[in-house]
């Protein structure tokens, strides 16, 4: 006998299929939207790909550093947090990869982070791809450096400039997320203005908590690094150590 | 410069912020049965224009199980890597006060 009680019980068995979490999803996108993100992209991640080369091509300790930011990107793209909203969605850690190997190497490091989401959970999707990346893991990066920066001028404290930086840098995301269902999918009554209003809307709330578990996940590691002495406090978000190691790293090349 | 104890205090402040936040949003938004912030979304432009995705995710987990085990191993890989280097950080940070 099938009786209520068991079909709940099936019911929320299957409940879960449903997706969840930042992406746009795999099909939602028009082609001609799909193509013209990836084609935006593309040049990010020759950038990028150029930039993890050199940083690998530099010392172990790099090489360390460029495996822990993918695996801190990892681990926060499977933290589905719940929010008030009662949805949920999940960090992207991009905002500690963008401290410590810079923004443009970023792009190689969430390209693998959604690839690994599609294949394997059919979570964001092949045709939303490029346009996934170009919001995480270009814009979400450069607008991190952009407000650490800012923050830093102004004389905040490293670790509140850190922390803002990456909140801001996680929000970022969703409003390039946002941008970019709206063109694609304009409101027939209030155009692409009305349409970016309502994605806000749901992406909006449900990632301000979010944000705000990632900026402060983000400061407690640096902290433990800083505390190992394996970076230096002063050494984050530096473009120097970059640059240096890209004089190391042609030189490297040479050989 | 900051000393490390002050760093750890620290770290524990942020520990109880990153664990209240989340708790703090299931109390107050009720029930975890949710769906994402993107279904919404997609369920979204179902409604607004009868939309039809083009294109068919390629594969998808076979069902909810498996999906959480992969999610799971997600983090599992993730966590793994990262802890190693950090307590490979830390060793060698206490070798090199031993001497």
């Amino acid at each position: 006998m099938i009786t209520k009680a068991n079909w709940l019980v099936l019911l929320m068995v299957l409940m879960p299929l449903q997706a969840f979490g930042m992406h746009i999803m795999e099909g939602y996108l028009p082609a001609q939207w799909s193509l013209a993100w990836s084609v935006v992209f593309i040049p990010f991640l020759l950038l990028g790909i150029k930039s993890v080369r050199q940083q690998l091509a530099q010392s172990p300790e790099r090489r360390m550093i460029l495996a822990m930011v993918v695996a801190f990107a990892f681990v926060l793209s499977s933290l589905k947090l719940p929010s008030v909203t009662g949805s949920s969605s999940h960090a992207t850690g991009m905002g500690f990869g963008a401290a410590l190997v810079g923004p443009m190497a970023m792009s190689v490091v969430g390209c693998i982070v959604l690839l690994f989401q599609v294949f394997l959970l059919a979570h964001g999707g092949i045709t939303t791809l490029g346009a996934n990346a170009f919001a995480m893991a270009c814009v979400g990066p450069i607008i991190t450096v952009l407000v650490f920066k800012i923050l830093k001028k102004s004389r905040c404290s490293l670790r509140v400039a850190l922390f803002f930086a990456t909140v801001i840098g996680n929000l970022a995301t969703y409003m390039v997320t946002s941008v970019q269902l709206a063109l694609a999918h304009p409101d027939a009554s209030s155009g692409v203005w009305g349409a970016f209003l309502k994605f806000i809307g749901i992406f909006g709330l449900t990632q301000v908590p979010v944000a705000i578990v990632e900026g402060l996940l983000t400061v407690m590691v640096i902290n433990i690094l800083v505390q190992n002495d394996f970076i230096k406090a002063s050494s984050i978000f530096s473009m120097n150590s970059v640059k240096s190691f890209k004089k190391k790293g042609l030189a490297h090349e040479k050989r | 410069m900051k000393n490390a104890n002050s760093l750890k205090r620290q770290n524990y402040l942020l520990l109880i912020g990153i664990l209240l936040i989340p708790t703090l949003a299931l109390w107050m938004g009720g029930n975890s049965e949710f769906g994402g912030a993107d279904t919404m979304a997609s369920e979204l432009i179902d409604k607004s224009e009868g939309y039809t995705p083009w294109f068919e995710s390629v594969w998808a987990p076979p069902g909810g199980e498996t999906e959480s085990l992969l999610f799971a191993l997600q983090a599992a890989l993730g966590a793994g890597i990262l802890c190693y280097f950090i307590g490979y950080i830390r060793g060698k940070k206490a070798t090199a006060n031993d001497k």
